[in-house]
């Protein structure tokens, strides 16, 4: 899971012949040690709490947590907000803070619903126009974040509400009925089809997931473009400084973000069989979660998308877990909020420099 | 008389009523380091920022190799081979070491591959800046894809400095470079610099540090209100009068 840090330390202490200029390395302590590894490898504290979460729910639990019927329940449950946590964590990793990602999806999938079947166009035109919509609400974001210098926070704050609303209007606040969909334009629920897989159901959809979180892992660590976005999410000026133009790369993520939720929400219509304005209103919320306990600093340019990963599974692992022992869904919650702050306290020891 | 190869006339620049600079001239010869040194306040950062694209002069011309050039950010400085090495360094810390050098100027691996995935060619990008911190004398880092953020601040110092000789074709100019640092590792930045020169790159250091302008420049500009006042050769002027000059206490010498 961490092979992206650790490849290709191909150990260069090659000794200088007549180096005129040597600094020396400081020496490491013990403690220093641990977190010296947790600095630079940062999934590596979510993937153990994802480790020891489901060893503690298989033994409070037993049998029927460790069923591939649960596991796929797992999946199926996490694939929305993964997909919508894979475009929160480029916006994260860029220092910025998305809080419309649910209500983008929502837009955009509505605008499919909309066109598609109500309007009864083609599919094709109606998941492009939806696509464009995503899109477009990620370009706003970024826009206002850039040329207006607003703080993200307040931009999408902001936006969060505009969407809603544009999306209640767009949809005259009604659903589009399964039965509708199925009639005109059943691609829409494409990504809702299930398939078996070792005796667990999937959904095309949680492969898309996976596929999404598979293409950013590379996008981020192996194209100059994801490097950028750890970079500006590090130090936006310095990037700058040094080569970067940082507002068109912010403006770019936003707007890829704003893409990602679209496909977010084509799956969504899949998850629900229906299209309705007022689903995943908390999905924001669940997304930044996800980031968060996957290790992501909220200061940026820190994090891998693969402990998004692992942070969507984890929220998922509790809840279904705490689900079958019989634990209220008070409780439920209670323990994926207190699993956000353990999450940042960790991340601010880690930030610290070594010490 | 050598030709210049970067050069400044009459450089103007207003921040509000401030005025920053005022008709102020530069010249840089070539393979030579040259200290632009001068009390706080004096324009020493401004005069930099319009040599390295940061910030447009309201008038006046640069011309660099003799050509008149117009800069609009620091990326177009860098493209005609002016390379800053910044007070602050603009190094992300979070990032490697290798991916800090070749920020902005990532290598795609070549072929149909990289340009269809647009993959970074890692094992290209790491040979070079393996290569060149090598060159400079940088072996001791043994690990080029560990972050800048465990450095420490001679070593980062290092980095910024061979990220800029490495990509410079021209022109270094460095802002500070000895100033955040201890006794020892100011010492290396300056045996770094020396290196720098005697491969053939001229340096435009900016310093508050007279021992250390002394100890390695040819010629000394000094700044004044915004403007050039004198040209002082270090070897026939002391401290002393050089801090006069600067801060206004002695008139400049007559011919600079």
């Amino acid at each position: 899971m961490t092979a992206d840090v650790g490849a290709g330390r191909d150990g260069g202490s090659s000794e200088g012949g007549d180096s005129f200029a040597t600094f020396d390395n400081r020496p490491v302590g013990g403690f220093a040690r641990v977190h010296r590894f947790l600095h630079s490898n940062p999934t590596a504290a979510p993937l153990m709490v994802l480790i020891l979460s489901l060893a503690g729910f298989g033994f409070v639990a037993g049998d029927r947590f460790f069923t591939p019927f649960n596991f796929s329940l797992i999946i199926q449950q996490v694939t929305v907000i993964g997909i919508l946590s894979v475009a929160q964590t480029l916006i994260i990793l860029s220092a910025g803070i998305d809080l419309s990602v649910a209500a983008i999806m929502v837009l955009s999938s509505v605008a499919m619903g909309r066109i598609g079947v109500v309007h009864g166009l083609p599919v094709e035109i109606a998941l492009l126009a939806g696509m464009a919509v995503g899109t477009a609400c990620g370009f706003v974001n970024g826009i206002l974040i850039t040329r207006f210098r607003l703080p993200p926070f307040i931009v999408t704050l902001g936006t969060w509400s505009v969407f809603f609303a544009l999306n209640l209007w767009l949809s005259e606040a009604q659903t589009v009925r399964s039965s509708d969909i199925d009639a005109t334009a059943p691609a829409l629920k494409f990504f809702g089809e299930r398939v078996d897989v070792f005796g667990a159901q999937f959904t095309y959809g949680s492969f898309l997931m996976l596929g999404l979180f598979a293409l950013f892992w590379y996008v981020l660590n192996r194209t100059a473009w994801g490097r950028r976005v750890y970079a500006v999410g590090d130090d936006k000026e310095a990037a700058e400084l040094a080569g970067v133009r940082s507002n068109r790369m912010l403006v770019s993520i936003y707007a890829v973000a704003g893409f990602i939720c679209a496909l977010g929400g084509w799956v969504a219509i899949g998850r629900l069989g229906s299209v309705s304005p007022q689903s995943f209103y908390e999905g924001n919320l669940d997304a930044i979660t996800a980031v968060v306990i996957g290790g992501c600093s909220l200061f940026g340019g820190r994090g891998s998308i693969l402990g998004t990963l692992i942070g969507a599974l984890i929220v998922g692992v509790f809840r279904s877990g705490l689900k079958i022992a019989g634990v209220e869904v008070l409780w439920q919650e209670f323990t994926v909020g207190a699993l956000i702050i353990a999450a940042v306290a960790m991340d601010q020891w880690i930030r610290k420099e070594s010490t | 008389m050598t030709a210049h190869i970067l050069q400044a006339r009459g450089l103007t620049k207003h921040y509000g009523n401030v005025v920053a600079m005022d008709g102020c001239d530069f010249d840089l010869e070539p393979g030579e380091i040259l200290a632009v040194i001068g009390d706080n306040g004096a324009g020493k950062s401004t005069l930099i920022k319009a040599l390295s694209g940061a910030a447009a002069p309201d008038a006046g011309e640069i011309r660099l190799d003799g050509e008149p050039v117009n800069f609009h950010s620091p990326i177009d400085a860098r493209r005609a081979g002016i390379e800053t090495v910044y007070q602050n360094l603009a190094l992300l810390p979070a990032l490697s070491i290798v991916d800090n050098m070749f920020l902005g100027r990532e290598l795609r691996i070549p072929g149909i591959v990289g340009r269809l995935f647009r993959t970074l060619d890692r094992d290209a990008m790491r040979g070079f800046a393996k290569e060149k911190l090598a060159e400079l004398g940088l072996l001791t880092i043994q690990d080029i894809d560990q972050a800048v953020e465990t450095l420490s601040g001679g070593q980062r110092q290092g980095i910024a400095v061979v990220r800029a000789v490495a990509f410079g074709s021209k022109v270094v100019i460095m802002d500070e470079p000895t100033a955040a640092l201890g006794v020892r590792e100011g010492r290396r930045v300056l045996d770094l610099m020396r290196g720098v020169k005697e491969r053939g790159m001229p340096i435009v250091f900016i310093s508050h540090n007279m021992p250390h302008v002394f100890e390695i420049a040819d010629r000394i500009h000094v700044h004044r209100l915004g403007k050039r006042i004198a040209v002082l050769d270090p070897k026939s002027v002391d401290m002393s009068d050089a801090v006069a000059i600067m801060t206004g206490a002695v008139a400049p010498p007559a011919a600079a």
